[in-house]
């Protein structure tokens, strides 16, 4: 069991922030590793990325948004309620070596990501960038946070709510307008979000890394469902990523394979309101 | 001889103890006198001169020998006469001595008593009197007994376990066809080298727990191994009344020991020898690491174990389904380490939380590697990664891990399918279509590039997986997937095959016919072909050699690795395998790793 120290809301809008206390996997992960979560005796294993850690204390921190019965599950947990299995770190650890300046970009909970992935390069050395974007304001995360990791942040909502109105996509195309020298691209968050990413840094040639979510059930390379096709090639994302090179990754067939269980999360989840 | 008395086996029921009867007539071979707490033998002998049917314990004192017909309750017996020759028993044991006609009921309990077969004394029944060989070429045609088992048309919408096992009467009778071999061929068959013979004959005597823990002895995980392991390829393949007629049932008398053990709470586990102070870190718990650690465990080293799931039990909670393989049973042997002291490290992937160096510098003396072979298999075809194209293990996993087959009362689904498509034809691919079909599938296919005489499955499923109405396509192989706009599989894309020349491996080769290929409509494939080592062990793992194949390379039988107090075993070394070869290979490094342990040697290879 593993009981959850802190929890926070974090905009009005569903996106939760879990403390959970687990002292070995504290000790042991880095950034851009995640975690595989089952709730409860009945709960699905959920893959989350693991957006602070603090060895001191032995606690690890979660963020994710409320999206079907898994999440609202795992929302409903209060301090003192506990987990009831935790398995980690997964993922093959990032690699953070001083390039110069790197530019992240983050959409929705993959912020929280992104932030621990920048603090990363940070301690390599880097001048941090950073483009956070959200559809309104009510969505937006960490905003603070990347302010203070970062040496410059630009925010976007999709309606104008806060910062800038536009995509990340418009930030990151000003950036590159203004002929600022870009050593490399991060992008985290929704798949369309880092497709049209990496469609404009392939254009402009910039390195660019991604952080896929594929649908995963182990997360220890025993199942084969969060296989991606990278470089024409089919990699486990759990054991051989989640990290890869942007270019490289078939995009459409993980955003299609992503639709695999659709119908399924729908009927977990009105089952799951039934119940209630 | 005289039927039984209906108060005689009303009380033999109210003690809730099994009676046996012959299997050719159905006399009754033993019976319980709840008053003396005997067993009466059903044998044709003369006492003091007179004929009687029924006999007690010949080898008790003069002052207790009653007999049950033309005798009076509480008359002595003086002399037992045997009932071939008329030489006197008292002094036999096991064998008359004159005629060597089989004694049986020398042993003294208060429960159960050991019944010949061959002295089933009703008038007209095949065993009276007849001599050894003849009565083993009697046992040769006697035909197996069934195991009960769940109707076809039922079990495929439910996942309760299939075959029910034995009852005591059946398990009695066929342990009766056992030929108890001097030279018993059998055990030579079985990798960890259980007593066949001598638990076989304490279940034709009705002993029922001590057969289990005869079986025990050499395989500390019976009620498993008597549901999956390949008897059919093993045990009682060599069998020799397979010779002529069908093979002694070995595997299912080993599963009803186990479970009537289980049952009935009379699981003795072994004792614990005085602590040794050493600890032993074990990675993996499937059958392989479980095996290691109740050895270890015994000898009285502490022994914890690392799983990287949420469940003990390795390929048999994540892989073998629920209608084979209870989990419960898993459990209660899981439960029987707990007992002995073996800790669970649950979600504690080695490579990750910890390096294999590591579990050094926490204390441990010795490291067992028993990660098995769970990377799964795929064919590198066009069309693979669609929807709903999924490996055996991904399927399996969300079935029976997850629980998907409870969904929506459990949260996992698994993919759904009308047209269920199975390439391969191991275990694994028997137990996907067999899934699929329970699952809802409206057809399930078997897609097999060589002929049902080369399936590795166990004979046992096959025919169960046909009685469930899956398909065989034999001599078939895929080379791709068709999918739809919305990238979901529609088709499998095969070819046929034709067996060619033997390989190296000495099994014929399949040759794909060109021109003769063809399409099938699908909706959901599943591929079962093969498995490799999962490689997130070796994340830290420096120094420890692995082969061609990426399993780990052993330096001699017991499993040592190139690192020093590293041992490995099961399908970590050899690939994937069988259930009973993981454990055997874990006997074997526990033997050593205790003498290791023990002697405080040095030198490792
Ligand atoms: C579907 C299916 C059906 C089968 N049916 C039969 C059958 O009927 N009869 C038969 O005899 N055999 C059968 N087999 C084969 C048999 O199950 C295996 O040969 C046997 O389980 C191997 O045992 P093992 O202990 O070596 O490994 P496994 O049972 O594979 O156990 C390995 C364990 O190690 C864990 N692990 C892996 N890596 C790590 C790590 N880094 N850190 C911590 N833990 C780790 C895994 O999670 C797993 O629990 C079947 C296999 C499958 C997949
Ligand atoms: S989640 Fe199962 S292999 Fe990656």
């Amino acid at each position: 069991m593993y009981s959850i120290a802190d929890r926070q809301e974090l905009t009005k809008r569903d996106m939760i922030s879990l403390t959970i206390e687990a002292p070995l996997i504290a000790r042991k992960i880095v950034p851009g590793q995640f975690v595989v979560v089952r709730v409860n005796e009945t709960g699905e294993r959920v893959p989350l990325t693991v957006a602070y850690r603090d060895a001191a204390t032995g606690t690890i921190t979660i963020i994710f948004q409320v999206v079907g019965k898994s999440t609202a599950l795992l929302a409903s947990l209060g301090v003192g309620d506990a987990i009831k299995d935790l398995c980690g770190p997964l993922g093959a650890p990032g690699h953070f070596e001083k390039v110069g300046t790197v530019v992240g970009i983050g959409g929705g909970s993959g912020i929280a990501v992104l932030h621990h992935l920048l603090s990363g390069h940070k301690e390599a050395g880097n001048r941090l960038i950073g483009i956070i974007g959200a559809r309104e304001k009510d969505l937006l995360i960490l905003e603070d946070e990347m302010r203070a990791l970062c040496d410059e942040l630009v925010v976007t909502t999709d309606d104008g709510s806060s910062g800038e109105h536009g995509l990340v996509t418009d930030a990151l195309k000003a950036l590159v307008e203004r002929q600022e020298r870009i050593d490399q691209v991060l992008a985290v968050g929704p798949l369309v979000m880092m497709r049209a990413v990496t469609e404009m840094t392939r254009i402009y040639g910039l390195p660019t890394e991604v952080s896929l979510n594929p649908i995963m059930v182990d997360g220890t390379g025993m199942c084969g469902g969060c296989r991606c096709t990278v470089g024409g090639e089919t990699r486990f994302a759990c054991v051989d990523g989640p990290h890869f090179d942007a270019f490289k990754v078939d995009f459409d067939e993980l955003i299609q394979r992503n639709q695999m269980y659709g119908r399924d999360e729908r009927i977990s989840l009105l089952t799951s309101i039934k119940v209630r | 001889m005289a039927e039984p008395d209906n108060a005689e086996l009303l009380a033999l029921e109210h003690e809730g103890d099994l009676a046996s009867f012959c299997p050719h007539c159905h006399a009754p071979l033993n019976m319980y006198d709840a008053g003396t707490r005997r067993v009466w033998v059903g044998l044709a002998v003369r006492v003091n001169g007179a004929a009687c049917g029924l006999l007690l314990d010949p080898r008790l004192d003069a002052s207790e020998r009653r007999c049950s017909d033309g005798w009076n309750d509480g008359d002595l017996a003086e002399d037992v006469i045997c009932p071939h020759c008329e030489a006197s028993l008292l002094e036999a044991d096991g064998r008359c001595e004159r005629c060597e006609a089989p004694v049986f009921g020398l042993e003294v309990s208060v429960h159960t008593r050991v019944v010949p077969l061959a002295l089933c004394t009703r008038a007209g029944c095949p065993w009276h009197g007849i001599s050894t060989r003849t009565r083993a070429k009697i046992l040769a045609e006697s035909p197996r007994q069934k195991k009960p088992e769940q109707d076809a048309m039922l079990r495929v919408r439910n996942f309760s376990e299939v075959s029910y096992g034995y009852d005591g009467e059946q398990a009695v009778a066929e342990a009766g066809r056992c030929l108890q071999c001097k030279k018993p061929t059998c055990v030579d068959g079985c990798p960890v080298g259980v007593d066949i013979p001598g638990f076989v004959s304490l279940i034709a005597g009705s002993e029922f727990a001590a057969a289990a823990q005869r079986i025990r002895l050499r395989n500390a995980l019976p009620a498993i191994c008597g549901r999956v392991c390949p008897q059919d390829q093993q045990c009682e393949k060599l069998c020799l009344l397979g010779k002529k007629g069908e093979p002694l049932a070995v595997g299912a008398l080993e599963r009803f020991a186990a479970d009537f053990e289980r049952e009935t709470d009379q699981v003795r586990l072994p004792r614990r020898a005085t602590k040794t102070g050493l600890r032993v870190a074990v990675v993996g718990s499937g059958p392989a690491g479980l095996t290691l650690a109740a050895d270890l465990g015994v000898q009285g080293h502490s022994v914890t174990i690392f799983e990287a799931l949420h469940k003990a039990g390795g390929v048999l909670v994540y892989g073998i389904p629920e209608f084979r393989l209870p989990k419960s049973i898993v459990e209660a042997e899981t439960g029987n380490l707990r007992r002995l002291g073996v800790k669970f490290e649950l979600n504690s992937i080695v490579g990750k939380l910890y390096g294999l160096q590591e579990l050094f510098d926490l204390g441990f003396d010795a490291v067992y590697i028993a990660t098995g072979a769970g990377l799964p298999g795929f064919m590198g075809l066009p069309g693979e990664n669609l929807c709903n194209v999924v490996s055996a293990n991904e399927y399996l996993t969300r079935v029976n891990l997850m629980k998907a087959y409870l969904f929506p009362e459990y949260d996992t689904p698994a993919p759904k399918g009308r047209r269920v498509a199975v390439v391969g034809g191991g275990n694994v691919a028997m137990d996907c279509a067999r899934t699929a079909l329970r699952m809802g599938a409206r057809e399930a296919t078997i897609v097999y590039r060589r002929t049902r005489d080369e399936m590795p499955a166990r004979d046992e499923e096959i025919q169960h997986a046909e009685q469930e109405g899956v398909r065989f396509h034999y001599l078939t192989g895929p080379v791709g997937y068709v999918g739809d706009e919305q990238h979901w599989v529609r088709q499998l894309q095969g070819v046929r095959m034709k067996m060619g020349e033997p390989d190296e491996s000495g099994r014929r080769r399949p040759i794909p016919i060109v021109g003769s290929n063809f399409l099938l409509d699908v909706d959901l494939v599943i591929v079962a072909v093969g498995a490799g080592p999962n490689k997130v062990l070796f994340e830290g793992a420096e120094g420890l050699e692995r082969n061609a194949r990426g399993y780990i390379r052993t330096f001699t039988e017991s499993g040592r690795t190139s690192v020093p107090k590293v041992w490995a075993g099961g399908d970590i070394v050899t690939g994937a395998a069988t259930v009973i070869l993981a454990m055997g290979a874990a006997r074997q490094a526990a033997d050593d790793m205790h003498a290791y342990l023990s002697d405080g040697q040095t030198a490792w290879l």
